[in-house]
C-alpha cells in the first residue's frame, strides 16, 4: 500500500471515506514525517494539537456519513494567512508573539470543509523574495538538495520563494498540499522548483481578508499540490466572494475538478514570442517546445503572440510593489502588535522598532517605495509604472483575441543553491521575468512539474488564462501533467 | 540621477527606519543599481494611457452605513506591548 504521506488528496479523501485508515492516523503520519525532516526547516511553527483534534473532529464526521469537501486532509498554511489564536509572523522579527485573534476567509474556508492543519509554513519575510533566504526563521532547504553518502549536504538548494515553505513541505511529503501567495510569482516559482503544481488564481477569486499585506493590487492566494487535480480540489474551497475583501469578486466558483476532461481539441495555444529571453538555458527552451508539442498532440493549436511590452513587466512591477509594501507596512510601528524597541519619544521609537525589526530586503523595498512616492518623484516613478502596467494588461487583452491560454515556462532556471545570486538583487528579481506580468495583469497563472533539467532538478511549464477562467488552465495543465507522466521523487524522500 | 548619502538618509527618516550613518553609502549603492534598472521604463509610450491603480474594474460595492462588527476592545488591544485600560500606550507626545 501506498504511504500515508505520499497519497494525492483525491486518493486520501478516497481512502477515508472506504475506511481504509482514518484523519488521526492520516494526521499522525503527517506529524511523523514532518518530524523526521527538519532540516528543511519547512515549518516556523507546528500545531500537532490543532491537527489531531480537527482530525477528530474529521473522523467522527466520516463515521456519521457527513464528510466534507476536504474532510480530514492535513494541510500546511503558509505563514502570511492569519490563523485565530496560533502565532503568524510573516516570517519577520517585527510580528514577534503577534497571535491573530481571528481567522483569515481563505483558512477559514478550508476548515469549513473539513482540512486539518499541520502548522504554519516558513516564507521570505512579508513574501519578499524568490529563493525563502529572507526569512527571520532562516532560509527553507529544499528536499532536492543533494547528500553525500554520510547523509550531510553537498549543496542546499532554494526552494523558491517567497512560499518556499509550503513548496517544500509539499514536495517531501510532509503535508498533501500547502497554502500559498503570489504577488509576483510566489506559488509558480517555487512550484516549478520543488517539482509541485500551483495555481495563482485571477486578482479577485480569493478573499485576501486576514492575510498579511505586501501589496495589495498585486497579492493572491493559491493553493500548492502534488497533482492539477488535488490543486482543482483545494482551490474550491479557497475561492469565493467575501464581503470582507473589497476586490473580491461576486461570481460562482465552478466545479475545476470537472473541467479536467483532457479534452483541448481546438483550444488556441499562445507561444509569446517576446519570452525568449536572452540567456535563457537550451534545456528551459527544449522543455517549453516539448510543452507545445504536448499539447498539440493533444489537439490543441499553437498561435505565435506577441506581449510587446514584457521586458518592461519587471521594472513596473520593482515599483508599484514596493509603494504598496511601504504603505501597507506602515502600520508595523511597535504601537498595537509585535515587536517594540524604546527609544527617547515616539519618532525615535518608530525608527528603533522599524530598524530592529524588518530584514535588509524589506528595509530595502520600503524605502523604495517611499521613494517613488514622495514629493517630486511620483509622476516620474508610480504614475509612470502604473502607465506601463496598462500597457502589459493590454498587450494580454488584445493576445487573448488570438487564443485561449498562453504557455511559457515557469521560470528561467532550476532551482540554484542558498548564497547564490545574492549580490545583486536584480539577478534575485529575474527569477520572476515570467510570473510577474500575470499579476500586474491579474490573470491565472499555473505552474505544472513537465520535466527535470541536466542536473536533475525539477522545472515547470506555465499555464495562463482569460480572467477567472482557471478551469481552461487546469484542464491545459492536466494535460501536460498526463504528457508529462510520473515524475520522480525528491531525493530526500523515501 | 543618482541617489547620494544625504537623500537615502532623507527617504529613511521618511520611511521611519533608523539607518546608521555608516550604512548610508551601501544603502545608495544597492537603490541606485535599482532605480538605473527601473528607468527603462522611460523607453514605454504611455501618452494619453490612463494609470492602472486596480485590475478590478467594478465600482466597490456600497452597504448600508451600519455597525456590523466590534464591542471587543480587549481583543482589539490584546497584541499590543503596552495596552491599558483597553487603550494603546505610547511614550509621551505633548510636552
Amino acid at each position: 500500500m501506498t504511504k500515508l504521506t505520499h497519497l494525492t488528496m483525491a486518493d486520501a479523501l478516497a481512502g477515508l471515506a472506504a475506511k481504509e485508515f482514518t484523519a488521526v492516523e492520516l494526521t499522525q503520519a503527517h506529524l511523523d514525517a514532518m518530524a523526521a525532516a527538519q532540516e528543511l526547516n519547512a515549518f516556523i511553527i507546528e500545531t500537532p494539537d490543532v491537527a489531531l483534534k480537527q482530525a477528530a473532529e474529521s473522523d467522527a464526521r466520516y463515521a456519521k456519513g457527513e464528510q466534507r469537501a476536504l474532510d480530514g486532509l492535513p494541510l500546511g498554511i503558509k505563514d502570511l494567512f492569519c490563523t485565530e489564536g496560533v502565532q503568524t509572523t510573516a516570517a519577520s522579527h517585527i510580528l514577534d508573539g503577534f497571535v491573530p485573534p481571528y481567522e483569515s476567509t481563505v483558512t477559514s474556508q478550508l476548515f469549513r470543509d473539513g482540512a486539518v492543519m499541520l502548522g504554519k509554513l516558513n516564507l521570505d519575510e512579508f513574501a519578499m523574495g524568490s529563493a525563502n533566504i529572507t526569512s527571520h526563521y532562516g532560509p527553507v532547504i529544499s528536499p532536492w538538495s543533494p547528500k553525500d553518502a554520510a547523509g550531510n549536504f553537498t549543496r542546499k538548494l532554494v526552494p523558491g520563494g517567497s512560499s518556499g515553505g509550503s513548496a517544500a513541505a509539499v514536495a517531501a511529503r510532509l503535508a498533501l498540499g500547502a497554502t500559498g501567495t503570489d504577488t509576483g510569482g510566489s506559488i509558480r516559482q517555487p512550484a516549478s522548483f520543488v517539482g509541485i503544481v500551483g495555481i495563482k488564481p485571477t486578482y479577485g477569486r480569493c478573499s485576501r481578508w486576514g492575510i498579511v499585506a505586501f501589496a495589495s493590487s498585486l497579492d493572491q492566494a493559491g493553493p500548492m499540490t502534488r497533482t492539477v487535480k488535488d490543486a482543482a480540489l483545494m482551490l474550491r474551497s479557497m475561492a469565493g466572494y467575501d464581503p470582507k475583501d473589497s476586490t473580491s469578486i461576486d461570481l460562482p466558483v465552478p466545479d475545476y475538478a470537472a473541467a479536467l476532461t483532457g479534452d483541448i481539441r481546438g483550444l488556441r495555444v499562445g507561444i509569446p514570442k517576446e519570452y525568449r529571453v536572452d540567456g535563457m538555458p537550451a534545456e528551459i527552451e527544449k522543455l517549453w517546445q516539448q510543452g507545445i508539442e504536448w499539447l498539440k498532440a493533444a489537439g490543441a493549436t499553437p498561435v505565435e503572440i506577441s506581449l510587446p511590452h514584457t521586458k518592461y513587466a519587471l521594472p513596473a512591477y520593482y515599483i508599484v510593489a514596493p509603494a504598496e509594501a511601504s504603505s501597507n507596512l506602515a502600520r508595523y510601528d511597535g504601537v498595537r502588535f509585535g515587536l517594540r524597541v524604546e527609544g527617547k519619544d515616539l519618532k525615535e521609537m518608530y525608527e528603533n522598532t522599524r530598524a530592529e525589526g524588518f530584514g535588509a530586503e524589506v528595509k530595502r523595498r520600503i524605502m523604495i517605495g517611499t521613494y517613488v512616492l514622495s514629493a517630486g518623484y511620483y509622476d516620474a516613478y508610480y504614475l509612470k509604472a502604473q502607465k506601463v502596467r496598462a500597457r502589459i494588461a493590454e498587450d494580454f487583452t488584445k493576445a487573448y483575441e488570438q487564443c485561449d491560454v498562453i504557455l511559457t515556462p515557469t521560470a528561467p532556471s532550476a532551482a540554484f543553491g542558498i548564497g547564490e545570486k545574492m549580490d545583486d538583487p536584480i539577478a534575485m528579481y529575474l527569477n520572476d521575468v515570467f510570473t510577474v506580468p500575470a499579476n500586474l495583469a491579474g490573470l491565472p497563472g499555473l505552474s505544472v512539474p513537465a520535466g527535470l533539467s541536466g542536473e536533475g532538478l525539477p522545472l515547470g511549464l506555465q499555464v495562463l488564462g482569460r480572467p477567472f477562467d482557471e478551469a481552461t488552465v487546469l484542464k491545459v495543465g492536466h494535460v501536460i501533467e498526463q504528457a508529462a507522466g510520473p515524475q520522480p521523487l525528491p531525493p530526500l524522500v523515501s | 540621477m543618482s541617489l547620494d548619502k544625504a537623500t537615502v538618509a532623507k527617504i529613511a527618516h521618511l520611511a521611519r527606519i533608523k539607518v546608521p550613518d555608516s550604512d548610508l553609502e551601501q544603502l545608495a549603492g544597492e537603490l541606485n543599481t535599482i532605480m538605473h534598472w527601473v528607468e527603462m521604463l522611460g523607453e514605454v509610450d504611455t501618452q494619453n494611457v490612463e494609470p492602472m491603480t486596480s485590475v478590478v474594474a467594478a465600482n466597490l460595492r456600497r452597504r448600508p452605513d451600519a455597525v456590523t462588527d466590534g464591542g471587543y476592545p480587549e481583543k482589539v488591544v490584546a497584541n499590543a506591548t503596552d495596552a491599558t485600560e483597553n487603550f494603546f500606550s505610547v511614550p509621551k507626545v505633548v510636552e
